[in-house]
C-alpha cells in the first residue's frame, strides 16, 4: 500500500508482521506515525483479527480506547473506521484501520471481544451512520431518538444543521 | 434597650412599587444551572473572594420552586433546550433570567448543529452579561443592573 505524507511504513513492526503472517489474504499494510503504529486490514476479516488480537498471549490487547470514523467523501470506500487498542499488562499500541464504502455502510461488531465497544460503535453509528452488525442495542447515543436530519458528522452535512437547532415545538403558542 | 421610648413614632413616604420592588431586589435566590464553564465563574462569584450574598443575591436553590433569578450559565444545547424551559415555566412569579456569557446568549463561536444560538429564543431574558466567560465582577454589574431593572417595574398594574 502507499504510505500517505508525513507517515512511516510500519512492515517491520512485530505485532503487524503477527498480524500478515496470521490474515495475510486480509492484511493491507502497517503505517507508523509519530511512533503509533497502525495496521490496515480488510474490513471482512475484522472480527477474527480484533480476536486474533485480544487472545494472542503476545499482543494481548484487552483495551478497547476507542473507536472512530472518518469520511473521505472523494475516496471509493468512502468511510474509515479506527479501532484504538492498547494492551495494559504488555504496555504496547495499535491501531487498526478499515474502510467501507457508502453503499455497503456496515460491519461487524466487536461488542463479542470488547464490551466497552458497544457505547463506541452506537456513537459511530450516530455521528457517521454506519451501522454495525449483530450489535446488542444500535440507536443512537447522543441525538435524540427520532433525529431527522441524518448523520452530523458526514462531510456533506451542513455545520449549521437542517435547522433542528432552531425549532422548538416544547414552547406552548 | 437603652433607646426604647426615647422617640416619637416615626414614618417614611413611598409608593407600594418602591417598597415591594425594594424587597424583591434585596432578596433574589438565584437558581444554579450551569451548563459550561461560565458555571464556574458563577461558583467564583458566590464563594467568599467576590462574595454575591454582599448585593442580596446569594442564596443559591437547586430548585426552581424555591428561587426567581435563573442565570443560564453556559452553551445550550438543543437537547438541554426543553429542561430550560420546564424549570423557567416552574419558576414562581415574579421569576428573572440573567443569560450569562456569550454562549448562552448568542451561541458564541459553536455554529453548529446542536447548539442553540442563544437562549432567548425560548425564554424571555431580562439581562446579557457578555464575556467568554464573564469574570465574576462582570456577573455581579450584570446583578447589580437587574436590581435597577426591578426598581423601574410596576407591582399592582399590569405593565404593557
Amino acid at each position: 500500500m502507499k504510505i500517505p505524507i508525513g507517515m512511516e511504513d510500519g512492515q517491520d513492526n512485530p505485532i503487524a508482521q503477527k498480524v500478515k503472517a496470521a490474515y495475510p489474504d486480509h492484511y493491507i499494510g502497517a503505517t507508523l506515525f509519530r511512533g503509533d503504529l497502525a495496521i490496515h486490514i480488510e474490513k471482512s476479516a475484522i472480527l477474527p483479527i480484533c480476536r486474533f488480537l485480544h487472545d494472542d498471549p503476545d499482543l494481548d490487547f484487552d483495551y478497547l480506547i476507542h473507536i472512530t470514523s472518518i469520511d473521505n467523501p472523494d475516496a471509493a470506500a468512502r468511510f474509515e473506521i479506527v479501532y484504538e487498542l492498547f494492551s495494559i499488562r504488555k504496555k504496547h499500541q495499535a491501531r487498526i484501520k478499515t474502510r467501507i464504502s457508502e453503499a455497503e455502510c456496515v460491519i461487524e461488531s466487536v461488542t463479542s471481544i470488547w464490551k466497552g465497544a458497544e457505547f463506541l460503535e452506537r456513537e459511530v453509528y450516530d455521528m457517521m451512520g454506519i451501522r454495525f452488525n449483530n450489535h446488542p442495542n444500535l440507536k443512537r447515543i447522543l441525538l435524540p431518538d427520532e433525529y431527522p436530519e441524518g448523520y452530523p458528522l458526514r462531510k456533506d452535512f451542513p455545520v449549521e444543521g437542517r435547522g433542528w437547532r432552531d425549532t422548538f415545538e416544547f414552547i406552548e403558542p | 434597650m437603652g433607646l426604647t421610648g426615647k422617640f416619637e413614632a416615626n414614618y417614611i413616604t413611598l409608593t407600594v412599587d418602591n417598597a415591594v420592588n425594594w424587597a424583591r431586589k434585596g432578596s433574589l435566590w438565584p437558581l444554579t444551572f450551569g451548563l459550561a464553564c461560565c458555571a464556574i465563574e458563577m461558583m467564583a462569584a458566590v464563594a467568599s473572594r467576590y462574595d454575591i450574598d454582599r448585593f442580596g443575591a446569594g442564596i443559591f436553590r437547586g430548585s426552581p420552586r424555591q428561587s426567581d433569578l435563573m442565570i443560564v450559565a453556559g452553551t445550550v444545547c438543543r437537547r438541554m433546550a426543553p429542561v430550560i424551559r420546564t424549570v423557567y415555566d416552574q419558576m414562581p412569579e415574579p421569576k428573572y433570567v440573567i443569560s450569562m456569557g456569550s454562549c448562552a446568549t448568542s451561541g458564541n463561536i459553536y455554529n453548529s448543529y446542536a447548539v442553540v444560538q442563544g437562549v432567548d429564543r425560548f425564554i424571555p431574558v431580562d439581562i446579557y452579561v457578555p464575556g467568554c466567560p464573564p469574570t465574576p465582577e462582570a456577573l455581579m454589574e450584570g446583578v447589580l443592573r437587574l436590581q435597577d431593572q426591578i426598581m423601574t417595574r410596576k407591582v399592582f398594574v399590569k405593565e404593557a
